[in-house]
């Protein structure tokens, strides 16, 4: 098989099954968007907790189970969070949910654990002599947090957010598995109907390189801005 | 003003501090010298509490900060601190930097700390500089810039933590003129300091501070020109007066 007729016949198959790419690039964003936003908020959250002073004893507790999750998240491959939460989450939650719906949650819990290390990375990357200099001049830690260190760090954890987006472009194609429609689903169901593997292979290829790329060229742009500011 | 009494501060296993009694009067200027790793740094962190002590007190104007039972951050707002580093704030404007702890502690209305922060600003001769960010600024007048900002929480004593140790040598002096001017107005000073020749021009007493006590303590000219300690006596015959 000729190289060009693979061309030939990718640009065949874009035509004809347009509306099913189509419709898996955008099941593909919507994954990829609402996950990293959902994660930013658990993430965020996660960060919170691990930061809190609440003490029983000598150990803190809430820290100590945060920490233990992120290491688990990151630990363990995702496909395997993926089918855990495929088959566990309907057994458990009273409500019925579809198998989008799951596989949102184990990406969400997923990238939860991945934002909460950019924002302790980002916390932590802020010169310590800031905290002193706002403590030394009687800001408490609310106060410092807020004022001095946060706006700092939102200068090193939002190019991080970007590019755990870029990730989670392509680790939503781990979700056809599933086959809840994205990128890597469609590919696969037109890849079956035409016998044309390879090429739906590279057709799908091509559209997560586009939307990578193009992602990675828009935080490159904001970065330069960040910096500017700086 | 400050009274210390048997200050003691471990790190782990290390031994910083091993026992230190000292007192500050008001309107006083105590300069610290002595040999890096010394303690001189740790002590001087200890007074407002950025570095907790192991055991010892601390009283500062009559309450006792070591205790947990008092609010630090009331002190501290009492306490100015310059760093070495200077720990500017660079996402804040020159004007911001010096106003956000008088007005985010209800110390001032926004305007009113403006108005005191350019009156900060132009004695220093800064206040060009106002709108700027810091990053735009030398070296010295980032010193400059951090020594006002204590100053506007109106502080009873000042404390200085190697103010010029991170300075390129030319822009040492524009530092120490200011710190001079603080001496000249009345401000309670603690300064820990390799500027020997500065420190005995200013200081009305000077604490030598080696191996975690203070070796030796008296006016600059018993100090320096008279030293009684052989651990004085060999550190100051290593420096520069």
């Amino acid at each position: 098989m000729s190289i060009g007729k693979i061309l030939k016949n990718v640009v065949k198959l874009l035509i004809k099954y347009r509306s099913a790419f189509r419709q898996g690039i955008f099941m593909t964003m919507k994954l990829s968007v609402v996950t990293v936003f959902f994660g930013m908020i658990f993430g965020s959250l996660i960060a919170l907790l691990k930061m809190s002073e609440f003490r029983i004893g000598k150990v803190k507790p809430l820290e100590a189970i945060m920490n233990a999750y992120v290491a688990f998240m990151r630990g363990t491959p995702l496909l395997l969070q993926l089918y855990f939460f495929y088959f566990f989450l309907p057994k458990i939650i009273p409500i019925s949910l579809d198998k989008y719906q799951c596989v949102l949650i184990g990406l969400v819990l997923n990238s939860a654990a991945y934002v909460a290390e950019i924002i302790r990375a980002g916390i932590a990357a802020v010169d310590p002599g800031q905290m002193e200099a706002a403590r030394s001049l009687g800001l408490n830690y609310k106060q410092a947090m807020w004022k001095i260190i946060a706006p700092q760090a939102v200068k090193n954890i939002l190019p991080a957010l970007g590019n755990e987006l870029v990730s989670m472009v392509k680790e939503t194609s781990l979700a056809s598995t599933f086959y809840i429609g994205e990128i890597t689903s469609q590919a696969n169901i037109v890849g079956g109907i035409t016998y044309m593997q390879i090429e739906t292979l590279m057709i799908s290829g091509i559209f997560y390189f586009v939307i990578t790329a193009t992602l990675t060229k828009l935080i490159g742009i904001y970065e330069k801005r960040l910096k500017v500011s700086d | 003003m400050i009274k210390v009494n048997n200050l003691h501060k471990s790190f782990g296993e290390l031994e910083v501090l091993k026992g230190i009694d000292a007192h500050i009067e008001k309107g006083e200027v105590v300069s610290i010298i002595g040999p890096s790793g010394g303690g001189k740094s740790t002590f001087l962190r200890c007074l407002n509490m950025l570095e907790t002590p192991t055991s010892g007190t601390i009283i500062f104007e009559g309450t006792d900060i070591t205790n947990e039972k008092t609010d630090i951050n009331v002190h501290r707002q009492k306490m100015g601190m310059v760093f070495q580093h200077f720990n500017v704030f660079p996402h804040l404007t020159v004007l911001e930097n010096i106003t956000l702890a008088p007005v985010t502690l209800k110390k001032k209305t926004p305007e009113e700390a403006k108005k005191q922060a350019m009156a900060l600003l132009e004695r220093v001769g800064l206040a060009d500089k106002a709108g700027e960010y810091p990053r735009r600024l030398s070296g010295g007048q980032k010193q400059r810039l951090a020594i006002v900002r204590a100053l506007a929480m109106e502080p009873d004593v000042m404390l200085f933590d190697e103010p010029t140790s991170a300075l390129d040598p030319e822009m040492v002096g524009e530092v120490l003129e200011v710190i001079k001017a603080l001496v000249d107005d009345g401000m309670t000073i603690v300064l820990v300091t390799h500027e020997m020749g500065f420190a005995k021009a200013v200081s009305d007493r000077v604490m030598f501070i080696s191996g975690g006590v203070i070796a030796e303590e008296g006016t600059p000219e018993q100090v320096f020109d008279n030293p009684q300690n052989p651990r004085t006596k060999d550190f100051l015959s290593k420096v520069l007066i």
